[in-house]
């Protein structure tokens, strides 16, 4: 056995103080040793599991319950997860019964609120409620009158400018599961578009990332994004300006 | 001008140049995501078998992008050397495939004519290629850069020190560094992604590695993989820069989108060849590529990203650079789909990159969404390996923390050295020797040196 610890354990401890890198592994041979490959393996695992973890729509319907507003089930032109990931393009578009149903919201309002599976369903299952029990009151105390909450099966992005667009939305914020790391597989992103439509690309947009317990808390992604709301309305934009414009507060 | 190949009694037509090598391309999920790809088996090979009659000439006389619209094709029609292509002109693509293959070509034939091909003819024939040919070919060629070590050279595979922050902490930064030396690694390069591109911050990393390299004197080079207009300013400003690195696109469309051009790139070079800081070679640019990027900036001009990537190389090849590396699956599935497609990817991109004369490297990696794990890194290793790759990337744990994605590790070079009985650049191989880390033999010693771990410990405590 020639398993080749640190050898000084005391001086990687110190080293990875500064970094979560996977310093200081040892090895056996040219090897990484077992324990640091089954973590590896785990951390992996975790990130596919949630690729491919499915939207929890009855679960979400029932809490969402509690907001008192109607909740609509969309999914995008992507049939399954495997044509999901290699046709973008599908995962942006509303499929035809989704599009029929929105027609018949026929009620124009301030902002939508959309949650959808992305790259990870598991994020948004973990995260979104809890975001949105801080959000949604602002937002209502504030005057705004609000969509349909949409939950959006199969969906990217830039699904939101249908939807908004269909709903007549002055505004839409999409609660998506981010691309999963193997540090986290639960991260949820939110991104904000003013006067959506078919056809915008990522730079009207505003993005806030790494949503989740030990990333960025609910309660403060919820400051940054009433911020972004109100700023946005007030300049009539979203994107790359507005982003420049609030400084510290978007981070 | 049209081609056709018949098959029983179904005639394939292929409208143009462009089209056939599409439709000939080996299947990935970008081209069926452009609709470029043959929509059957039979599609494909009869397009193969159309390309394989076509006569090298033809790539001189139809453009796939006009002249008039992309300097990338003014660039390979005006510097296409006619007195190399001589060994090659009377061939069709098919029996280039064959020449490549034969025991008569040899080295110093495939670098006499690197110039006379171009990169479309380069992806024309790799298209008719299995991955053994790929290797093959790959293998004859040495292609060698250096700057303060020998990169390149037959027997030798340098790796490129990866250690990445996502907040660019400079402690955090210096313990995967030091994680790495430790480990044989960085002779390619020790290059930061950084996860800024300010000016401050980016010019900090520099004084950091910098310093590294001075305190310890070891030979290889720094980099921060910042946007060069960064770089430039860095430069004016007195900050020590190694090397230039881009981003590079294969059409101009694409390299409008990474905010540069020819014009930019010309004179990036010239400002970092003027430092003269090179001990041993003035190969100062630091190229990356990868399939998919053209398309991704819906700048692909209905060619398939294969060779789009080909058409990379004649960019970097126009700087003498002294790595080109291809970060094959760092794009996503919707590109290519699987570890079948970037394991092809790969092989493709090293060969073509190689005939063309460039010292490539690969970024053999994946993301989380992609049908992919470490069974087929492990894979791709070692075929590329095999195949005489000049480096790859080493990152601790495969995991990088601020790109998010997976690629090769310290260990796996180490693996690959072991197996394939390879060496690190030679002058860093002293340097490690020297260092107590390898023994002469290069393996790692088991007992590390206490007093380099010692010395080390002054970077952060700083």
């Amino acid at each position: 056995m020639d398993e080749i610890k640190p050898l000084d354990d005391l001086f990687f401890a110190q080293l990875r103080e500064f970094t979560a890198a996977r310093i200081g592994l040892g090895r056996t041979g040219s090897s990484i040793p077992i324990k640091e490959s089954l973590a590896f393996n785990l951390a992996h695992a975790h990130a596919r599991d949630a690729v491919y973890s499915e939207l929890n729509v009855d679960k979400l319907g029932e809490t969402l319950a509690e907001f008192e507003m109607p909740i609509v089930q969309l999914h995008s032109k992507a049939a399954y997860r495997v044509q999901y990931l290699q046709r973008p393009d599908l995962g942006r578009q509303l499929d035809e019964t989704s599009a029929e149903i929105l027609e018949s919201y026929n009620r124009e309002n301030d902002v939508v609120i959309i949650i959808a599976d992305g790259l990870s369903a598991t994020a948004v299952n973990h995260n979104a409620i809890s975001l949105l029990r801080i959000l949604l009151p602002q937002l209502k105390a504030s005057g705004l009158t609000l969509g349909p909450l949409c939950l959006v099966k199969q969906g990217r992005v830039a699904i939101a400018d249908d939807i908004g667009f269909l709903l007549r939305s002055r505004m839409s914020i999409i609660l998506i599961g981010e691309r999963p790391g193997l540090s986290a597989a639960d991260s949820m992103g939110a991104y904000l578009t003013y006067n959506p439509r078919p056809g915008l690309t990522d730079e009207v947009r505003n993005c806030i990332s790494n949503i989740r317990p030990h990333g960025l808390s609910a309660k403060q992604a919820a400051i940054k994004i009433f911020y972004l709301v109100q700023e946005s309305f007030r300049r009539m934009l979203s994107g790359i300006a507005l982003k420049d414009d609030a400084g510290s507060v978007t981070g | 001008m049209s081609y056709q190949h018949t098959i029983g009694r179904k005639v394939y037509r292929f409208s143009d140049l462009k089209t056939l090598l599409a439709k000939a391309s080996p299947q990935r999920s970008g081209d069926v995501l452009a609709s470029l790809a043959a929509e059957s088996y039979e599609e494909r090979v009869a397009a193969q078998m159309a390309l394989a009659d076509v006569p090298l000439n033809r790539f001189l006389e139809e453009a796939i992008i006009p002249y008039e619209s992309d300097e990338i094709t003014r660039l390979i029609f005006d510097n296409h050397n006619v007195t190399s292509f001589k060994l090659i002109n009377t061939l069709t693509v098919g029996e280039f495939r064959d020449w490549l293959l034969s025991d008569d070509t040899t080295l110093s034939v495939l670098q006499h004519v690197a110039d006379g091909i171009t990169p479309e003819m380069a992806a024309a024939v790799s298209k008719l290629m299995r991955n053994q040919d790929l290797v093959a070919v790959a293998n004859k060629i040495e292609v060698v850069s250096q700057f303060r070590d020998t990169i390149g050279l037959k027997g030798h595979f340098s790796t490129r020190l990866q250690p990445n922050h996502p907040t660019d902490d400079p402690k955090g930064i210096a313990a995967s560094m030091i994680d790495g030396l430790l480990l044989g690694s960085g002779d390619a390069v020790i290059g930061i992604n950084p996860a800024t591109d300010s000016l401050n911050e980016v010019g900090n990393l520099l004084i950091l590695m910098d310093a590294l390299r001075q305190q310890f004197d070891i030979p290889t080079q720094t980099c921060v993989l910042s946007h060069i207009t960064t770089t430039m300013e860095l430069i004016k400003n007195g900050l020590p820069v190694d090397l230039c690195f881009q981003s590079i696109g294969g059409t101009e469309k694409s390299n409008a989108s990474f905010g540069i051009s020819l014009a930019l790139l010309d004179e990036a070079y010239d400002a970092t060849l003027s430092l003269k800081r090179g001990s041993i070679g003035q190969n100062v640019m630091y190229f990356e590529t990868g399939q998919g990027s053209e398309l991704s900036a819906n700048a692909h001009h209905g060619v398939d990203q294969q060779t789009c990537e080909a058409r990379c190389y004649a960019v970097a090849r126009r700087y003498k650079p002294l790595l080109v590396n291809t970060v094959v699956g760092f794009i996503g599935p919707e590109y290519l789909y699987d570890g079948k497609q970037i394991t092809r990817a790969a092989l493709e991109d090293h060969f073509c990159g190689k005939l063309l004369g460039l010292p490539m490297g690969a970024d053999i990696c994946y993301t989380n969404h992609a049908e992919a794990d470490q069974d087929d890194m492990d894979n791709l290793l070692v075929l590329l390996g095999v195949a005489g790759c000049n480096f790859i990337m080493g990152v601790p744990g495969s995991d990088d923390i601020m790109l998010n994605y997976q690629s090769t590790s310290f260990h796996d070079a180490i693996y690959l050295r072991k197996v394939l009985g390879l060496r690190p650049a030679p002058e860093f191989e002293q340097w490690l020797i020297r260092q107590g880390i390898t023994d002469e033999n290069g393996n790692l010693n088991s007992k590390r040196n206490v007093e380099l771990l010692q010395q080390m410990k002054t970077l952060w405590m700083k």
